[in-house]
């Protein structure tokens, strides 16, 4: 296997408070990562950390085997394959649902090419697909503020696909989702999952449970125990700290 | 685009009938109105910029006036060296000066007037540059943009010798050799202001008809997901930005041959302000909206101010917090939601016609 | 040196009224991320209210106690300010909640309605207010430097007010629900703070801080409507310069800007220094773009 991500030694802190705290690990092509702890155990400073949204003060991140992305801008990571989506769902409400993707999914993301490039039918197709894979063909052209809240999960993730990254994070993507909006979009994180990998942070255990491939438990900024699903619901210390005795879901 | 597709859009029918009205306003109206309309479509010009940047991009800059007022300078001081026949303009040995300043010698020629164009790009460029790149928005943008005019105001008061000061430049003659007084000029100046007006309009139009102004809007919406999404919002901004102060630029060089004067007053804060108010009434995010504020608050204005100045204040004080709070969408917003509304109710009155209820 | 000294002394006492004026506009955007334009209107109305107090003191009272009316002057600009507050929040303010942008336009508005109520009850021309006797004079550091009575009191004053803003602020239960609205507003609400009533009053608290600011405002020159425009820009590069919604930062931001402006304006001339200290605010937000003192926040767009 080859790793996709890197994290070495990676520290932040805000005003003297370490966030995180010599965090380590690998995340190799295909994973479904899931990152779990209790509040403030640094799981989203880390996700912005990747994502250049803050500096550490310390560590390294390298991504694909070679290139050190610590000092890139957000807009950088996106063009070479990272891509984010956030805790509240983002999308551009004032724009249609195609227009969204439209945004999304071209390549030349310059100032000239969104005057004069029109989409290619490549790329409409390819919106076409993933709209039909998110269930939202029919709202194409109804404005992203006139969506329930799963219908703009679903576009923010959307967006993500059709952008062709290799490496998504996804932070909390089922919360505030009913049950059946969660299993629909965990079906959705598979199919994900078979171009790129995917990071995620959640809450939810059954979730967890359900397609996780690999498992990080973070507390109070550092890593508490990393493996398989099983491993983790065994570990001792994990029970103590995050799961409750019993392994029930906390959150 | 092709004329067809221009048609299809309703704000486009809109703007063509006006355009037709203006160009057949001389036929009715005096000189004396003919030039004051002129100066509006000046202003409108000045507004579609403003929409560009706060309507559709989020940005609300209140330092408009300022390339408003560098355009405008721009010509003035074009206006004035061709007055001055060679010699030094008048208010420059009232000030004790004896030599043409370097700053002002290109402006003997016609090819400065180009200024009217490059200087408020330049100075946009850079002060674009220095906030959007580091993420200055939102309203510490809008306190810095009014700073900006205040600064401005401050720097051409201040330096009377090289700009006239408060008065301002003023005593132009001739425009390319042509009379400013005689009545001829004027309906030429007006028909000028005409043919930028709709060339402004089909930039913009161009501009928020593509892509671009997808991300414009997006930009307005959430700038951190267009930088998730791939895009540096920075230049975007910039280029907007600069895009809108060209406009400005061009509109303050339109303004001084038909007004005949330019002063400080015309670039300070509280001119900066009222320009958005023209948008904001018109209807922000709509570019036929900023046309139509434009218009129609500075006709009224004209009306009512000339004989009750004190109700204009409140009128336009009014304005300001009404349109805010209970319009946001402007009159087009207005007029779009009662022509729904309307399409509605024939639709259902259609529909109830096929099928006559049970009862 | 001298009067170097002197004008650095009269910056001061300057900028000290501005700090006054941009803590009422830091405590209000921080609260509810609402600029108020219309904050040097409550300059000036503040400046009115010493004014009408003024003038029933001379016309109604005995001359004896004329001298004392600036201390019923100060309650009352305080007074007239913060009721004026009260109502705009109510009636406008309250539709503007998480509307940033739209609020300096709506506010504007404002300002130019009070802006030609003065007009017309007052009058355009600016008015002078008499300063009490006993503020007439200087205190004598050495010969070539004097230090006017009336800007030291005006000095006074500031650092009283502040000190009432500090434990209002931060040794008060008031000032507790304060702050935790700042902080986080929906959690104060689920808390069982009021938090709208926080915000109408701290709105005119805000305001009334204006208010106090335009009295003293009169004792260093004649007064009219548009008293207020005046100085807006001045308090809001306080209120950037500082970070917004900081108090620390406002003090720190006045003072820099009031001492700068002076520095350069003694270096150059009146308006190169005005120019010079705009620039290098704009300068300095280059390297802090969220002012000097900041919160850190974890949201994605404030």
């Amino acid at each position: 296997m080859n790793t996709i991500l890197e994290i070495k030694d990676l520290t932040v802190s805000f005003d003297g408070f370490r966030a995180l705290n010599g965090v380590t690990t690998k995340i190799e092509k295909g994973e479904i990562r899931f990152f779990i702890g209790s509040n403030g155990a640094g799981k989203t400073t880390l996700l912005d950390a990747i994502c250049g949204r803050i500096h550490p003060q310390q560590g390294t991140i390298v991504f694909n085997g070679d290139k050190n992305i610590m000092r890139y801008p957000e807009h950088k990571l996106v063009n070479i394959g990272i891509g984010r989506k956030f805790q509240v769902p983002s999308v551009f409400t004032s724009l249609s649902v195609h227009e969204n993707m439209e945004v999304s999914a071209v390549k030349k993301r310059g100032i000239c090419s969104s005057l004069l490039q029109k989409l290619t039918r490549q790329q409409e197709q390819k919106i076409d697909e993933i709209l039909t894979l998110v269930d939202l063909k029919n709202y194409r052209n109804k404005m992203a503020s006139e969506l329930s809240h799963g219908q703009k999960q679903w576009l923010e993730i959307a967006m993500l696909l059709v952008q062709d990254l290799k490496l998504i994070m996804l932070d909390e993507p089922v919360a505030g989702m009913g049950r059946k909006e969660t299993t629909k979009t965990g079906e959705l994180l598979k199919k994900i999952a078979q171009h790129c990998t995917v990071i995620i942070v959640e809450h939810d255990m059954e979730f967890v449970r359900e397609y996780a491939t690999k498992v990080t438990v973070m507390h109070e900024g550092r890593i508490l125990d990393e493996g398989s699903i099983d491993q983790i619901q065994n570990n001792p210390k994990v029970i103590d700290v995050y799961l409750g005795r019993g392994g029930e879901n906390c959150a | 685009m092709t004329t067809k597709t221009f048609f299809k859009t309703p704000a486009n029918r809109i703007f063509f009938v006006i355009i037709l009205l203006l160009l057949l306003a001389p036929l009715f109206l005096s000189v004396f109105r003919i030039n004051l309309l002129g100066k509006f479509i000046a202003y409108a010009i000045l507004a579609l910029g403003i929409d560009l940047i706060w309507g559709y991009t989020g940005i609300l800059s209140l330092g408009h006036g300022v390339f408003f007022g560098l355009g405008a300078y721009a010509m003035g001081m074009y206006l004035k060296m061709e007055a001055a026949h060679g010699r030094l303009p008048d208010f420059m040995s009232w000030s004790g000066l004896e030599k043409l300043p370097a700053l002002w010698a290109p402006f003997s020629s016609p090819l400065s007037l180009a200024l009217i164009i490059i200087i408020p790009a330049i100075l946009a460029a850079i002060i674009g540059f220095l906030t959007f790149k580091n993420r200055i928005r939102g309203v510490y943008f809008s306190i810095l943009s009014q700073a900006l005019s205040l600064i401005f105001v401050i720097l051409f008061i201040g330096q009377q010798a090289y700009t006239g000061g408060t008065n301002g430049l003023t005593g132009f003659r001739t425009m390319f050799g042509l009379p400013l007084a005689a009545d001829n000029t004027k309906y030429l100046l007006y028909y000028a202001a005409i043919f930028f007006l709709v060339i402004v309009y089909l930039y913009c139009r161009f501009l928020v008809s593509h892509r671009l102004g997808k991300i414009l809007m997006a930009i307005r919406d959430g700038e951190n997901r267009v930088r998730f999404s791939g895009y540096n919002p920075a230049a975007y901004k910039i280029f907007v930005y600069v895009s809108s102060a060209v406009i400005a630029g061009i509109a303050g060089a339109i303004f001084v041959p038909q007004v005949g004067i330019i002063s400080p007053a015309e670039m300070g804060i509280v001119p900066s302000i009222e320009m958005v108010i023209w948008v904001a009434i018109g209807g922000r995010g709509t570019l036929i909206g900023a046309v139509i504020g434009a218009i129609l608050v500075n006709g009224l204005k004209s009306g009512i101010s000339e004989s009750f100045p004190e109700v204009w204040s409140y009128f336009l004080g009014l304005a300001f917090i009404i349109v805010v709070i209970f319009m946001p969408e402007g009159l087009i917003g207005l007029v779009k939601k009662y022509s729904t509304r309307i399409a509605w109710r024939v639709k259902k009155e259609k529909t109830a016609e096929k099928s006559p209820s049970i009862n | 040196m001298d009067t170097y000294l002197l004008q650095i002394f009269n910056g001061i006492s300057v900028s000290s009224i501005f700090m006054l004026a941009a803590l009422g506009l830091a405590i209000t955007f921080g609260l509810m991320k609402i600029i108020n334009m219309a904050h040097g209107e409550f300059i000036m109305i503040g400046a009115y209210a010493a004014y009408v107090i003024q003038n029933i003191f001379s016309q109604y009272l005995p001359a004896s106690i004329f001298d004392f009316y600036f201390f019923i002057a100060i309650p009352a600009s305080f007074l007239a300010a913060g009721i004026f507050g009260w109502v705009l929040e109510r009636l406008v303010i309250c539709h503007l909640y998480g509307r940033a942008l739209d609020s300096i336009l709506a506010t504007w508005g404002v300002s130019l309605i009070l802006q030609q109520l003065a007009r017309s009850i007052f009058g355009a021309p600016n008015v002078d207010v008499k300063s009490p006797d006993w503020l007439n004079g200087a205190l004598l550091i050495h010969p070539g430097l004097q230090l006017p009575y009336k800007r030291l009191f005006i000095m006074l004053m500031v650092i009283i007010c502040m000190t009432a803003i500090y434990y209002l602020m931060y040794r008060s239960n008031y000032g507790r629900k304060i702050r935790a609205v700042m902080q986080n507003r929906a959690m104060a609400a689920s808390l069982g703070i009021n938090t709208r009533k926080i915000d109408a009053y701290t709105f005119a608290f805000g305001s009334g801080l204006a208010g106090i600011a335009g009295c003293a405002l009169t004792l260093l020159g004649s007064i009219g409507p548009t008293l207020g425009t005046n100085y807006i820009v001045d308090t809001f590069m306080v209120v950037v310069l500082g970070g917004v919604g900081s108090l620390w930062g406002t003090i720190a931001g006045g003072f820099l800007i009031g001492t700068g402006n002076t520095t350069l304006e003694f270096l150059t001339d009146a308006t190169l220094g005005k120019v010079l200290i705009f620039t290098l605010v704009i300068i300095f937000l280059q390297w802090r773009p969220k002012g000097l003192f900041t919160i850190n926040s974890r949201s994605l767009d404030e």
